[in-house]
């Protein structure tokens, strides 16, 4: 009976997805809003010295964004857990994997994008010089990817506790630690005039592997989840 | 099967053939929502299997998705989405739908006045009412209707029981958990009593 195509259904869950952030404004701006307040706080806290936060600016970034990021993570399956969708998806005939990959999509549009589309601003804010950018612009979209791969495999585990937020950071953050290193570092080399290639590929080559395994994951802990 | 660390479902076997109607009955917390996961593939059965078409649901558990409609105790729509979009969103995903269709689901269960509302300014009957409209566009042969009068009041009861009849005369199968026997048109309820 199930003759919409995997492609049209992975499609179609992208397009709900949005359209249901995009009725929730308030949570779309929170991580972003985040990302920047944070950032800013370092300037205030340790000195307004370009030299001296030019430093520091990898770190910052990437510490900034990993958290704001989580801030999202705990919405991405939660409602859906709440409301039964998730038992109409799960029996809905699609692949579940292809499903989830779609809601992680939707979920990095929605979060990571618009952290990676400021990140240059708040890179200049903390002295990166223009040269520099790209590398923070590629790092942060490798990462925040890999987040979100990374974190919806956390979001799906911790659906059926009541408050599953703060073991979800427990969870994602470890995992999360080797993109935090070759990533900060990319920026970091950047800066100093480097060649940023190897922990830019090296980052790729993580989320290549998140996004491989993760939808498997995911699918595995949302059937869990749901009994 | 065990809930918590309470036995509630030993020893039962149900089958369900093309245009049957299994009526589940039984006490508060016998066990009915728990069966009729098991049967819907959401639950896994410690012992036993269920086996649809010869094949265990296992084997291959999107195939089998496919072929059934399942209602729970939460209507599983979105509260953001109109009427319209929560059927278009969630049929989609199964089947191809036109938007003739979407209307003509919805003025049998009688939304057509609030079809461009919210769900979440929907009253509880009339989510019923959408989550019957979406059971029945999916065109599932088998459904698994887990209190589906819940919150109807008599017209819409009387919908639905028009609607489950449908579906037996074309040769559809129904399992239904309710306290009340459904009084389906034409069709006599099988009865499994959990006690």
């Amino acid at each position: 009976m199930s003759n919409t195509p995997a492609a049209d259904a992975v499609w179609l869950m992208y397009r709900r997805d949005l359209v249901l952030a995009f009725r929730h404004w308030d949570q779309v701006a929170q991580p972003v809003v985040f990302f920047a307040m944070v950032t800013t706080l370092f300037p205030l806290s340790l000195s307004p010295e370009l030299g001296e936060l030019r430093q520091l600016a990898g770190g910052v970034l990437w510490v900034a964004a990993l958290l704001a990021a989580l801030l999202g993570l705990e919405f991405l399956f939660r409602a859906d857990h709440a409301d039964g969708s998730l038992e109409q998806m799960l029996l809905s005939g699609q692949p579940l994997a292809l499903l989830a990959i779609a809601k992680g999509a939707a979920h990095w549009t929605v979060c990571g994008l618009p952290l990676v589309l400021v990140s240059p601003l708040l890179a200049i804010g903390l002295g990166v010089p223009t040269d520099a950018l790209c590398a923070v612009v590629l790092s942060l979209a490798l990462g925040t990817g890999i987040l979100s791969a990374l974190g919806a495999i956390g979001a799906a585990l911790t659906l059926g506790l009541r408050r599953g937020s703060m073991l979800l950071s427990l969870l994602v953050l470890p995992l999360a630690m080797p993109a935090l290193i070759f990533g900060a570092r990319a920026i970091d080399m950047a800066i100093h005039g480097d060649v940023t290639r190897g922990p830019l590929l090296l980052l790729g080559a993580m989320l290549v592997l998140a996004l491989t395994l993760a939808p498997l994951a995911v699918a595995a802990a949302l059937r869990i989840s749901a009994e | 099967m065990w809930r918590g660390d309470r036995h509630v479902l030993r020893g039962i076997s149900i089958d369900a053939a093309a245009g049957q109607m299994t009526h589940v009955a039984g006490p508060n917390g016998s066990g009915k929502t728990t069966l009729l996961r098991v049967l819907a593939g959401l639950l896994t059965p410690e012992q036993g299997s269920v086996i649809w078409q010869g094949r265990p649901i296992a084997a291959d558990r999107e195939a089998y998705s496919a072929t059934l409609s399942y209602l729970g105790h939460s209507d599983g729509l979105k509260p953001e989405f109109t009427a319209r979009e929560n059927l278009a969103f969630e049929v989609g995903l199964r089947r191809k739908l036109e938007a003739a269709a979407i209307d003509e689901a919805l003025e049998r269960v009688g939304l057509t006045q609030s079809c461009d509302q919210p769900a979440r300014s929907l009253s509880a009957g009339q989510r019923r009412r959408l989550a019957i409209a979406r059971v029945q566009l999916t065109r599932a042969p088998l459904w698994i209707l887990d209190e589906p009068f819940t919150n109807l009041d008599s017209a819409g009861v009387q919908r639905l029981s028009d609607v489950i009849a449908e579906h037996l005369d074309a040769g559809g199968a129904a399992l239904i958990a309710a306290h009340q026997p459904p009084s389906v048109p034409r069709h006599a309820a099988h009865r499994l009593n959990l006690a």
